[in-house]
């Protein structure tokens, strides 16, 4: 073997170790860095938006004059569009999910479903809007209502509600089945009395996510037609609509800086609606967890 | 499975057990949660066939490689051309710059997660990546706008108030806590015996991990990229928004341009009546949308099973 010089060595160390400390350094800020863009974000939205927050800006319709409008139209449109789309897409995702995990067989037309349902959760929401425009609004002639908007809506996050459900179904123990099963339960008894409740926080967990997303998509509404200026709310499903991100998306377009302030004091709105859901969704992880 | 199964008669179960009883409405129930599951097929099917259907009637009228390799794209104004390049230079500028922020910082993240990070701060930045990920995308839309658009200026005097460089940095920065949380799995699910055995050697923590830890997870990083390119494809809001409405064959990332996405949202921003070439041009360029990003993501989720390490 060669001799080594020791002074190399420990001079190739001590290069070696602060690269390795630089790296590190890197690493941590960079992550850091996503922290603050964060930070950055909220400050700049509330700073831009805060001074508009007021009750009268939460009950008022959209104006051609700043100072008069508020976004009542949206929010009672965004309230429609999430029971609609909550009714709709809760029971099909769920149920979906039952089949997979409790009834299907183990044949490739069950593989290929749960492929399909993987590959949808990736189709852009807009691809949806292009669906729902075709189907819903034109073909079944819905128009623009809230109704088209909530199956749209619905189609998108239902592959987000049967992951989520299919997750919490599998999370049961096999044990709990076959006792039920052993005292002469059937396959639906064992799913109602026993797999659903165990599964219950997580499927309410992955609901309660997808219907965050549904509040938060914009382009879909776009493309069935919600209209961006709505002085109006809709008395039922059939009725035109108009939802919080539309009027957001409305505002920030316009060239006018008291109106991208405007804009900020929707936002401030919707991230709100949205922390408080995302926290729901954790405290039931949590509570979920415990037991 | 160790629950005790039948040491005593379940009290009043007299009727003895017959495989030809089943409770009613069993098998209706079954069939109603297969219809459910059915949907999902029936959806995939529908978006297929519809974009397939309009598409053809727009090939009707406009020849396909007049689609596929024209150079202008302008159905709204006369002449009108009908040519998809600009609007794929201008989807791809976008994707490229988001890429360029989203991969390097998201692998280096990821790094920190998996390889640095306290069980304390990983409980704090995960939640965070978590928030970003979920803020809607026309909030990054008017962030972008109003924040990343101003500081773009300040740097490069010559930008467009609508740039690509400003949408494509916040489409980065939504798609980042998808990259970081898919490596930081990635990673984390490198076992620490490999780890183990390379310090003890006497390596640092640099070449643990960019040789050791980095090179036994690639195949979910890559897949992490793929997806992230994918969904950086789909985006929609934050480009309309930022990178404007001028489909424009460039690669100077201070233009305005307009990508797939910010084209369809345009012209449903008017109303199209069906049947018109317009009204066609959206599901053409949608099945362009649909085709790229449906291709990503069967890649990716392929490369993710096929080269996944498994560890005992």
């Amino acid at each position: 073997m060669n001799k080594v010089n020791p002074l190399i060595v420990s001079d190739q160390l001590a290069r070696r170790q602060w690269l390795s400390r630089l790296f590190k350094h890197f690493c941590t800020g960079v992550t850091f860095l996503a922290v603050a863009i964060l930070g950055v974000l909220i400050f700049q939205v509330s700073v831009a938006g805060f001074g508009w927050l007021d009750w009268q800006f939460l009950t008022s319709f959209p104006s051609r004059f700043p100072e008069r409008a508020g976004i009542y139209s949206a929010l009672v449109g965004t309230l429609w569009l999430v029971t609609l789309t909550a009714s709709l897409a809760i029971p099909i995702g769920v149920l979906a999910a039952i089949y997979l995990e409790e009834y299907a067989p183990k044949n490739r037309f069950t593989a290929f479903i749960e492929v399909n349902i993987a590959n949808l959760a990736g189709v852009p929401s807009i691809v949806y809007g292009i669906l729902g425009l075709a189907v819903f609004v034109r073909f079944m002639g819905l128009e623009r209502s809230v109704l088209a908007g909530a199956m749209t809506m619905s189609l998108l996050v239902m592959p987000v509600i049967i992951i989520a459900a299919k997750e919490a179904i599998r999370a049961v123990p096999s044990s709990l089945r076959q006792a039920a099963f052993a005292v002469g339960a059937t396959r639906w008894q064992v799913v109602r009395h026993h797999v659903l409740p165990s599964a219950i926080p997580g499927i309410l967990t992955g609901v309660i996510l997808a219907l965050s997303r549904a509040i938060g998509e914009t382009a879909p509404l776009i493309m069935i037609g919600a209209l961006t200026y709505v002085a109006f709310v809709p008395e039922g499903p059939l009725d035109e609509f108009t939802a919080l991100p539309i009027q957001i998306f409305n505002w920030t377009a316009r060239p006018q800086e008291t109106f991208h302030e405007l804009a900020a004091g929707g936002i401030i709105v919707l991230l709100a609606i949205l922390l408080l859901m995302n926290a729901t969704a954790v405290y039931i992880r949590y509570r979920g967890s415990k037991r | 499975m160790t629950a005790a199964v039948g040491s005593r008669p379940v009290k009043g179960s007299t009727s003895p057990l017959s495989s030809a009883q089943t409770r009613f409405g069993e098998g209706l129930l079954e069939k109603l949660f297969f219809f459910c599951a059915l949907l999902s097929v029936l959806t995939t099917v529908s978006v297929i066939g519809i974009l397939a259907f309009e598409t053809y009637n727009f090939f009707q009228k406009v020849p396909m490689l007049d689609f596929l390799t024209g150079t202008r794209w302008t159905p709204l104004l006369e002449p009108k051309h009908y040519g998809i390049l600009p609007l794929i230079s201008g989807t791809v500028l976008i994707v490229l710059g988001a890429a360029l922020v989203a991969l390097p910082v998201g692998v280096a993240s990821a790094v920190y997660l998996s390889e640095y990070a306290s069980e304390r701060t990983r409980n704090i930045i995960k939640p965070v990546l978590e928030i970003l990920a979920g803020i809607p995308t026309v909030v990054y839309g008017f962030f972008a706008l109003t924040f990343v658009t101003p500081l773009l200026s300040t740097i490069f005097p010559s930008i467009s108030v609508f740039n690509a460089a400003s949408g494509s940095i916040v489409v980065g920065i939504m798609v980042l806590p998808m990259v970081a949380s898919l490596c930081d799995d990635a990673l984390r699910s490198v076992p620490d015996a490999l780890r183990q055995g390379a310090y003890s050697l006497g390596a640092t923590s640099f070449e643990v991990s960019t040789r050791i830890v980095i090179p036994a997870g690639l195949s979910g990083i890559f897949a992490s990229f793929v997806l992230a390119i994918s969904r950086a494809i789909g985006e929609t809001m934050a480009v309309t928004l930022a990178a404007g409405a001028t489909p424009n064959l460039t690669m100077n990332p201070l233009e305005s341009i307009q990508t797939m996405t910010a084209y369809i949202v345009q012209v449903s921003l008017g109303d199209t009546p069906s049947g018109t070439i317009t009204y066609e041009t959206l599901f053409a360029v949608a099945a362009v949308l649909f085709a790229s990003t449906f291709v990503l993501n069967l890649g990716g989720t392929w490369i993710m099973r096929r080269y996944q390490e498994v560890y005992e």
